[in-house]
């Protein structure tokens, strides 16, 4: 591998604070203009792994390189990152225009090049003309953008992105998710962004940094991601997944839900215990008498686009989408492609994830409530 | 960087050693005098005597107290009436309150010579009604009215800023919920604004109990109360010091005991309201 | 209802502020008659200007006055700055707790311990005057500690702890994200603390009482002037030195409505 391809590389990077583990032996290379995403739940050690890019936190064990050189050491100030932070962490006491120049009047730059560089900046963020305002006066879109120009005046050859878009409303989210989208391949440089929304990660990046428990689950695109996620935690956490419990008889042939399928995944010893994944989109509704699995239909929503709905095969809850309409207590047969089967090695995350039966317990809950009174 | 650096904790080292120095160690320099005869010799003489001022001791509390009281009936119904009227005019009479309060307390005290005083102007007037004038300076009733005059502004801003933070949902919620005037009022706006209360009672009875100045011009040289007992000895010379110290310090005793009382009866850790 | 909170109201106010229209009125009395208003006369405030004990007092108060209100501003802000970096919740509470003491303890109290001090100190350093300029200005400075923390400490936990990360990310040194950072979003604090440390060190008698020696103060000679008979050239002296703290007093509430302001403004924004 060539060393310029890498821009940044982590190399086992522990962190503990009062001894409690953040990050346990992390190694991570990434590459030179592209849009990596941290995807976890909160506490998975992203937001920490930024901060030791950035320079706000030195790992008690392990190398940050950047460029190939190791800057464990080097102080925030001197690295040639920049962060976009959570709440944007504006300077209250200056203009939009001063924000964005106070990297460059640190760096003493001179003041007709300072105004040149303000202006382009502003330009590339739709802000231009708002130079005096004052940022008490912006909204949360504008302080944003506003954020994002005084990161990049600095022209980093990284950007770190902490949650950038958690405090924007839904809409104005989908806007700036593709407005930054647009200004990375612009720019050319790598943005390092840290997200729990997995819908945000898998539209923006060129690859997705699954994380729990200060680990990586899974690194690789967001069709790797979804399509063929590492274990049961990843299957979960991205998207719905009907996830059970399987046996590998031989390649591709496994069995579960007491029914035998071919599936695509090889490579696993004979009578393998494994976590099986089926996305709900993937399940084709048939008839009883056509169907691999029967069941019965026990709850429907209606979600616009489509329809969610609860088959109870065997005890097992699956979810299904589908656009044909069905009814509760319906009969059903379900028929799966073997492209729609992917085979999990067992994880300690195997069975953490039950079924979709909470769906009707809360139903018949409330149910068994509002009787008694 | 994070704000809870080593480097930052040092920025906090030159007043922790001026606050031991200037706060700390003169506490313990009384203690030591309180505990000495003038030769330095250790004694519980000093002490013992404390005794003779039971009187001195008793009235400052008595008189405190009562002037304490008064003060919270009268700030009490103002702070509230405050928070009734319009944001800016409360802006306005919050900023009249305080003006006294930052006047010195020596001349807000002198003025009312020239009101009580035998030849003053209520008697002037009341001499022009042809009522016999009557006794107001140099009675009890006039180093009370001092405290409750000089101290008032202390009680009424921390209500006022207690009361005008409640939550205005909150009252609706309690109208919802079937309360009338009354006990909306005793349910809901007065314990709300017990913070305040205690520490308004608490920056008004620390003053009155430790005056010395209010009861020598308007109680006459009658009434002794603990303040003037300490700055007559300090006034004596140094051998008196001793004495003094241990009266200073059973008086800083006293009001401690009282202010962990009060701060029993607010049970929440906020920092206090300070003005 | 409405009326008689209004009454409730102009009724304390009255209270309030009749000995004070009495002082002012008696300062223009023609003659030196505190209780009879004989006529129109500015004599007492010209008397004043001649009157060399007063002059020095003033001088006094105000030196006394500014520097202990520059030095604790000084002291008071670096401190809030470390204590709130203190991590050690036990260790940060017990200094707050000492840096609370002159603030509850009684003026006289504080005023005391700290005279024995100074004598205790004068005598083991030899002098003849323990008291003067140094002692009164190191109780002035230690009674404004507390005010002027008081008053930073809201406005840095208030200050986004990422306000110095991103400094330090645009290329600042810690020192150089200090000022250019986290001094401006607090200057209303210390510009709060300071004025109030100046109000209160013009205004203290008590502590001042027991520390100054000989180097009186202007509520000191106000307190000699009233030990003996009670001329009107002490409420026109009071009546100047009410002026002034009203001055002050207005511009300290422009700061805090312009700070409040800003917090409004910042908190409707939010989201």
């Amino acid at each position: 591998m060539k060393k310029e391809e890498n821009i940044v590389q982590l190399k086992n990077i522990s962190v503990a604070f009062d001894d409690q583990v953040i990050l346990d032996d992390l190694s991570l290379d990434i590459k030179d203009k592209e849009f990596i995403t941290f995807l976890g739940p909160s506490g998975c050690g992203k937001t920490t792994t930024l901060r030791l890019i950035a320079g706000f936190l030195e790992p008690d064990e392990g190398d940050v390189l950047f460029e190939g050189k190791k800057i464990n050491g080097v102080p925030a100030y001197k690295r040639q990152v920049n962060t976009i932070f959570q709440r944007y962490a504006l300077f209250p006491h200056l203009n939009v225009y001063e924000n964005v120049a106070f990297g460059l009047r640190i760096k003493k730059m001179p003041e007709n090049e300072i105004k040149a560089k303000v202006e382009e900046m502003l330009k590339l963020v739709n802000l231009s003309g708002l130079e005096k305002r004052h940022i008490d006066t912006l909204s949360g879109g504008q302080q944003q953008r506003v954020a994002i120009a005084r990161a990049i005046a600095n022209h980093p050859k990284v950007l770190l992105l902490d949650e950038p878009l958690a405090a924007l409303d839904l809409k104005l989210r989908k806007d700036m998710q593709k407005e930054l989208k647009k200004i990375q391949q612009q720019l050319g440089i790598t943005f390092v962004f840290v997200t729990h929304d997995q819908e945000e990660a898998l539209t923006m990046s060129d690859r997705v940094v699954v994380m729990d428990g200060g680990k990586i689950q899974q690194v690789g695109t967001p069709q790797d991601i979804y399509n063929e996620p590492e274990n049961a935690f990843v299957a979960d956490f991205i998207g719905e997944s009907n996830i059970l419990d399987g046996k590998m008889l031989k390649d591709y042939y496994v069995e579960f839900s007491g029914h035998r399928f071919d599936c695509l995944d090889k490579g696993f010893n004979t009578n393998e215990a494994v976590d099986v994944v089926v996305r709900p989109e993937d399940v084709d509704i048939v008839p009883v008498e056509k169907g691999m699995l029967t069941g019965v239909v026990t709850s429907v929503s209606f979600l616009g686009v489509h329809y969610e709905i609860i088959v109870d095969i065997g005890g097992f809850k699956w979810m299904i989408q589908t656009t044909d309409e069905h009814f509760v207590d319906d009969k059903v047969g379900l028929f799966i492609e073997p492209d729609a089967i992917h085979i999990m090695k067992k994880s300690k995350y195997s069975g953490l994830y039950g079924d979709y039966s909470s769906y009707s317990e809360e139903i018949d809950h409330l149910s068994d409530i509002i009787e008694e009174d | 960087m994070n704000k809870k650096s080593f480097g930052n904790q040092l920025l906090a080292a030159p007043h922790v050693v001026w606050s031991v120095l200037f706060i700390v160690v003169p506490l313990f320099i009384m203690l030591y005098f309180a505990f000495t005869n003038a030769d330095g010799g250790f004694t519980l003489e000093n002490i013992q005597q404390i005794g003779l001022y039971k009187k001195a001791f008793g009235i400052s509390i008595l008189y405190a107290a009562i002037a304490t009281v008064i003060t919270l009936l009268l700030a009490y119904p103002m702070a509230y009436f405050m928070t009734k009227v319009n944001i800016s005019s409360q802006r306005m009479l919050m900023m009249i309150v305080m003006i006294p309060m930052w006047m010195n307390f020596l001349i807000r005290t002198y003025s009312w010579i020239t009101i009580l005083a035998n030849t003053g102007l209520i008697n002037t007037f009341l001499g022009k009604l042809g009522i016999e004038p009557l006794k107001l300076i140099n009675t009890p009733g006039a180093v009370i009215l001092g405290m409750v005059y000089d101290f008032i502004p202390y009680m009424i801003l921390p209500i006022y800023s207690v009361m005008s933070k409640i939550d205005k949902s909150l009252l609706e919620a309690s109208e919802d919920l079937g309360s009338n005037a009354f006990n909306k009022f005793r349910r809901v706006i007065l314990p709300l604004s017990r913070p305040g209360i205690i520490s308004g009672i608490t920056m008004v009875f620390v003053p009155s109990v430790s005056t010395f100045y209010i009861s020598q011009k308007l109680g006459g040289n009658k009434t002794m109360l603990v303040g003037d007992v300490i700055e007559y000895f300090f006034n004596a010379g140094p051998d008196y010091y001793n004495v003094a110290s241990a009266i200073s310090m059973v008086l800083m005793i006293m009001i401690l005991v009282c202010m962990v009382i009060m701060n029993r009866f607010s049970d929440d850790d906020s920092e206090g309201v300070i003005i | 209802m409405k009326l008689l909170s209004r009454l409730y109201i102009a009724l304390i106010l009255f209270f309030l502020y009749a000995p004070v229209a009495v002082m002012i009125v008696f300062s223009f009395n023609s003659s030196s008659s505190v209780w009879v208003f004989e006529g129109f006369s500015t004599k007492w405030y010209e008397g004043l200007v001649y009157d060399t004990t007063m002059l020095t007092a003033l001088e006094h108060t105000l030196i006394v006055a500014v520097l202990s209100a520059l030095i604790s501003t000084v002291l008071g802000t670096a401190a809030a700055v470390g204590i709130l970096a203190i991590r050690k919740k036990v260790a940060s509470s017990l200094v707050m707790s000492m840096t609370n003491i002159p603030m509850m303890n009684a003026d006289i109290v504080t005023g005391i311990s700290l005279m024995l001090l100074f004598i205790f100190m004068g005598n083991l350093l030899g002098l003849n005057e323990s008291l003067g300029f140094i002692t009164v200005l190191a109780a002035h400075i230690t009674f404004n500690l507390p005010y002027v923390i008081l008053s930073v400490m809201p406005k840095l936990r208030q200050t986004d702890a990422n306000l110095v990360d991103a400094a330090m990310d645009l290329g600042c040194t810690p020192f150089k994200a200090f000022f250019k950072v986290i001094l401006p979003s607090i200057s209303t604090g210390i510009a709060t603390g300071a004025i109030m440390a100046f109000t209160l060190s013009l205004d203290d008698f008590v502590i001042s009482y027991f520390t100054c020696g000989k180097y009186q103060t202007l509520p000191i000679v106000i307190y000699n002037m009233t030990k003996k008979s009670v001329t009107p050239d002490t409420y026109a002296l009071s009546t100047i030195i009410f002026f002034v703290v009203f001055l002050l007093l207005i511009f300290y509430n422009m700061l805090q409505s312009k700070s409040e302001k800003q917090a409004s403004a910042r908190k409707g924004r939010a989201k």
